[in-house]
């Protein structure tokens, strides 16, 4: 891709929101604190929310049950580091870690294996038809928290950090969680991954070609729709990889966390337009940073302040920050 | 012999009855041109042979084997390469990406064809021009011809090609006729979609004309060049 | 003839759905006298309340091919509008007129707005936004407590007439003795049947003809001159304002209302199950479709009672079973329905009918397809009228 040719507005509106908010805040070392706290949860949107702009784009499906997978891949984390209990109560960042990256595997596994259940069943005879998919989608979802209150019970269910994650570190005067620098690291990796696949592999041609005008692709010889189903599996597990990661940032877990954390999504979709890998970074990093600001400035205002943010951005670029050109 | 054949192809999208019995022939390594006023179901009849559209009776067969039910990708597997008349040019990749895309043996750039590569360079040198650039940078006549350098970016039997010169400069559809004179020169079996008479004139070999959902005349293009008063029924135009 | 207009010339067209429908009004009208218990008169008084509401839904998905999820905004606004005057200013006509009118000028006010807004977007985009439009409405309503009593809602009075104490004679009417309760029932009853009468009126007016023709082919309506920006305005703000009537009217019947009783989720989904099953684009519809699902949701949970006690020797299923996982068979019978019955009970009844009229194969969608490889036009989820 052409450097020169590269839009870096939108990307810009991240630094230029923090640095908007700081004389709000006041003080250095708690703009630091809100500011990392924004990425961290941003980044973790970001994971959830990159498979959904990607299924959207590529296979022009609505997925309004995306939700499940986050909190399918939560409740297996619990389950997962449950069973670890020696390894989570150790303070050895490394020996932690050999009870979350299992935990994350194995949520990102299983929520891939239902999404693949899922496409079949749920998504795949309603190809073409918008109304049906948000219909159909929906019941999914609705489906899917019941057999999780079956299989985990209906009620709140904690999932409390690693020893070793716990605690703050002092940057200067900012006092900043560690876990949010994992969670930084990690959403940074997951981004890294998938923009390498994106840019520097076939497959990745294949999906950006495939999300712009997927009749050429399959004139070109290419079978799109086995794409399609990996591609959805991918989104499924990131989900589920986004879910883990949620659930220990707000160290429990609940059934409904899916629906709850849907809306978030969708923002962040609108903001960055569907299909942009791209797009929905930006839009993820503003509305985590927009939500810690305004949880510290005008606390009730949190998910309003994030709708009109959203708005904002529309009477902008009506399509979202990177909107593709069908 | 004909390395593509339509027998009463019907072709209904939606409620409506577009092909009403195709017959079309393509002879091996000729270029065969499909005329016909618009509306005539041209278009039509190129997406039903690449199963964009589902033929909803008759038989398609390429050489010799029976395509009807297949699907795009595979249809496009045995060897055919197509070029639809809104060019399905990836805007936001750039030009280098398009074609890789289309170089279905290459995973990486390097891996296509050099020789090849400046053989499409000399007919369309544009596409060497604009490399890097995202391909909607490009112009109209740039684009198209970058859709069809795509088309031939690797070895195909058969390349259906729907209204290539729509909207050109003519001196850059000069151009364009060139590059099929050269591709036809080369073996490629060609069938065409065009109203541009210089092309019908200069490259076909072959002509069908359309109406109304069915084939109402095939035969050779010097046949019909040498018969006014055919042309005018056909096509209301002097060839 | 009166019946004719009193209909809009929009007959079930369907023997067993005017007798079902027939059936149904005078279950609703004579309830009371029916079932007796204060249950049955509620899950009445439910289904008369989402009748309105699922209709006022129908017009704008089903007829004017709008998806929307702050429906239940709407809803809420009326039911908070007769909530807070009450709470209020004391109970009283006077309350509830103008707790009501409050509430369908703010609703004016938003659905006009939503309405525009979605001429900058695209339909997706549109679904989206009314989505995260209605959760942050449910979070205003319980974070702005001291209008809206917050979390825990508003508990109020209604006037003397219409509460339970008041009797209107001692002697009893056909075995039932009329207290305020049924007086309070059969008010809703009314404002029911007048309000879907209403929106029977306006789907079959000019107005709803070019609704129907701008959901079929929006383009084609827009080039032959009608302004659908506007045309999609007024039926949004049609469906809101009858949506607010819906609220006002739960609120006289509760009285109580809180985040959870008319902004939830839950309910939307209620909503769209409702209009499904029932069949989309039909008004007649939301009626089958309200007295179906409330009915099961009441006693659905009493079946699975029975179920999950009778398989109590295999844990996985009676937990499969229990009464609390009713929303998990209703979640499956929804998608069941999108698939296999995708025009609703009136589209099956209707096509029944036109089968056995006709002797030609049934229009009706049958088992789901794998995709086509065609770009072509989709089958018609809604069925044309």
């Amino acid at each position: 891709m052409n450097l020169k040719e590269f839009d870096w507005k939108p990307l810009a509106l991240v630094p230029l929101l923090a640095v908007i908010v700081f004389p709000f805040v006041g003080s250095t070392s708690t703009w630091l604190t809100l500011t990392i706290a924004g990425l961290a949860m941003g980044m973790i949107v970001f994971i959830i929310a990159s498979g959904l702009t990607l299924v959207f784009g590529l296979m022009d499906v609505l997925n309004f049950g995306h939700g499940v997978f986050i909190a399918l891949g939560a409740f297996v984390a619990t389950s997962v580091l449950g069973a670890m209990g020696d390894y989570t109560a150790s303070a050895s960042l490394w020996r932690n870690m050999l009870a979350v990256l299992p935990a994350m595997v194995v949520a990102m596994l299983v929520a891939g294996a239902i999404g693949l259940a899922f496409e079949r069943f749920i998504v795949r005879p309603v190809y073409g038809n918008h109304l049906k998919q948000i219909l159909i989608t929906m019941g999914g979802m609705i489906i899917g928290e019941e057999l999780i209150k079956v299989i985990w019970g209906p009620l709140q269910i904690p999932l409390p950090l690693p020893e070793g994650m716990r605690g703050t570190l002092l940057l200067g005067d900012a006092v900043v969680e560690k876990y949010r620098l994992v969670a930084v690291v990690v959403g940074a990796i997951v981004f890294a991954v998938l923009l390498w696949t994106l840019t520097r592999t076939k497959i990745g041609l294949l999906i950006r070609a495939g999300v712009q005008d997927r009749e050429m692709v399959e004139s070109l010889g290419y079978r799109i729709r086995v794409l399609f189903v990996g591609v959805f599996a991918v989104g499924s597990a990131l989900a589920g990889l986004g879910g883990v990661m949620w659930g220990l940032y707000q160290q429990s877990v609940i059934p409904q966390m899916g629906a709850q954390v849907n809306v978030l999504i969708f923002i962040v979709l609108i903001i960055g337009g569907l299909g942009s890998t791209t797009g929905a970074l930006v839009g993820a990093l503003l509305v985590g940073l927009m939500a810690n600001y305004t949880g510290f400035l005008v606390p009730k205002a949190a998910l309003f302040s994030n709708i009109l943010l959203m708005m904002a951005i529309l009477l902008w670029r009506p399509q979202g920050v990177y909107a593709l050109s069908k | 012999m004909n390395l593509l054949t339509l027998q009463g192809v019907h072709t209904h999208i939606g409620a409506y009855h577009i092909l009403h019995g195709v017959d079309l022939a393509v002879p091996r390594g000729q270029l065969t041109m499909l005329l016909g006023r618009n509306g005539a179901g041209k278009t039509t009849t190129l997406r039903t042979i690449m199963g964009l559209w589902r033929a909803s009776a008759g038989r398609i067969a390429f050489g010799g084997e029976d395509i009807t039910r297949d699907a795009t990708p595979q249809i496009a597997g045995r060897g055919i390469a197509y070029v639809p008349e809104s060019m399905g040019i990836f805007a936001d990749l750039t030009v280098k990406e398009n074609m890789l895309l289309a170089a279905r043996g290459a995973r990486h750039a390097r891996q296509m064809d050099e020789k090849r590569l400046q053989w499409i360079f000399s007919l369309f040198p544009a596409v060497e021009k604009f490399w890097n650039h995202p391909a909607g940078k490009l112009s109209g006549g740039q684009k198209q011809m970058l859709a069809v350098a795509r088309a031939i970016v690797e070895p195909r039997e058969l390349l259906i090609v729907d209204e290539p010169s729509k909207g050109l400069a003519p001196a850059i559809i000069n151009n364009m006729i060139d590059a099929f004179a050269q591709l036809k020169a080369s073996g490629v079996t060609i069938l065409l979609v065009e109203q541009n008479i210089n092309f019908a004139r200069r490259l076909g070999d072959t002509v069908a004309v359309m109406d109304n959902g069915v084939v109402v005349h095939a035969g050779s293009m010097q046949a019909l060049a040498e018969n006014e008063e055919l042309q005018h029924e056909l096509l209301g135009l002097a060839l | 003839m009166i019946l004719n207009r009193l209909l809009s010339n929009d007959w079930p067209r369907s023997r067993v759905l005017g007798a079902i429908l027939v059936l149904l009004l005078l279950a609703l009208a004579f309830q009371p006298f029916l079932i007796p218990g204060i249950k049955a008169l509620n899950v009445a008084a439910k289904i008369l309340v989402f009748i309105v509401l699922v209709a006022s839904f129908d017009l704008l998905l089903g007829y004017t091919g709008i998806v929307s999820f702050a429906h239940t905004m709407f809803f809420g606004i009326g039911a908070y509008g007769v909530a807070v005057a009450s709470a209020r200013m004391g109970p009283g006509w006077g309350a509830i007129a103008l707790g009501t009118l409050v509430a369908l000028a703010l609703s004016f006010a938003l659905a006009l707005a939503i309405g525009l807004f979605s001429l900058r977007v695209r339909a997706i985009f549109f679904s989206m936004i009314t989505l995260a439009f209605a959760a942050a409405f449910q979070t205003l309503a319980s974070q702005l407590s001291d209008l809206t009593g917050g979390e825990d809602g508003l508990t109020f009075k209604m006037p003397e007439v219409l509460s339970p104490g008041f009797t209107l004679s001692e002697t009893p009417f056909l075995g039932l003795t009329i207290d305020g309760r049924i007086l309070c029932y059969y008010l809703l009853f009314a404002t029911c049947v007048v309000l879907f009468l209403a929106l029977l009126r306006i789907v079959n007016s000019p107005f709803g003809r070019v609704l129907q023709a701008i959901r079929e082919n929006e383009f084609r309506a827009e080039a032959i001159g009608y302004r659908v920006v506007v045309y999609r305005t007024i039926s949004s703000i049609l469906s809101a304002l009858f949506a607010t009537l819906a609220g006002a009217m739960l609120a006289i019947w509760l009285r109580y209302n809180g985040p959870d009783t008319t902004l939830s989720f839950e309910i939307m989904l209620d909503v769209l199950l409702i209009v499904v099953i029932g069949g989309m684009g039909t008004i007649y519809g939301a009626a089958i479709g309200a007295g179906l699902f409330l009915v099961a949701q009441s006693y659905l949970q009493d079946l699975l009672r029975l179920a999950s006690g009778a398989v109590a020797g295999l844990p996985w299923l009676a937990a499969l079973l229990s009464p609390d996982r009713w929303l998990l068979w209703l979640g499956l019978l929804f998608v069941l329905s999108v698939y296999y019955f995708p025009t609703g009970v009136v589209g099956r009844l209707r096509a029944l009918r036109a089968r056995a009229a006709t002797s030609s194969p049934s229009p009706a969608a049958a088992a789901p397809a794998a995709s086509p490889p065609t770009k072509s036009m989709q089958g018609d989820y809604v069925e044309n009228n």
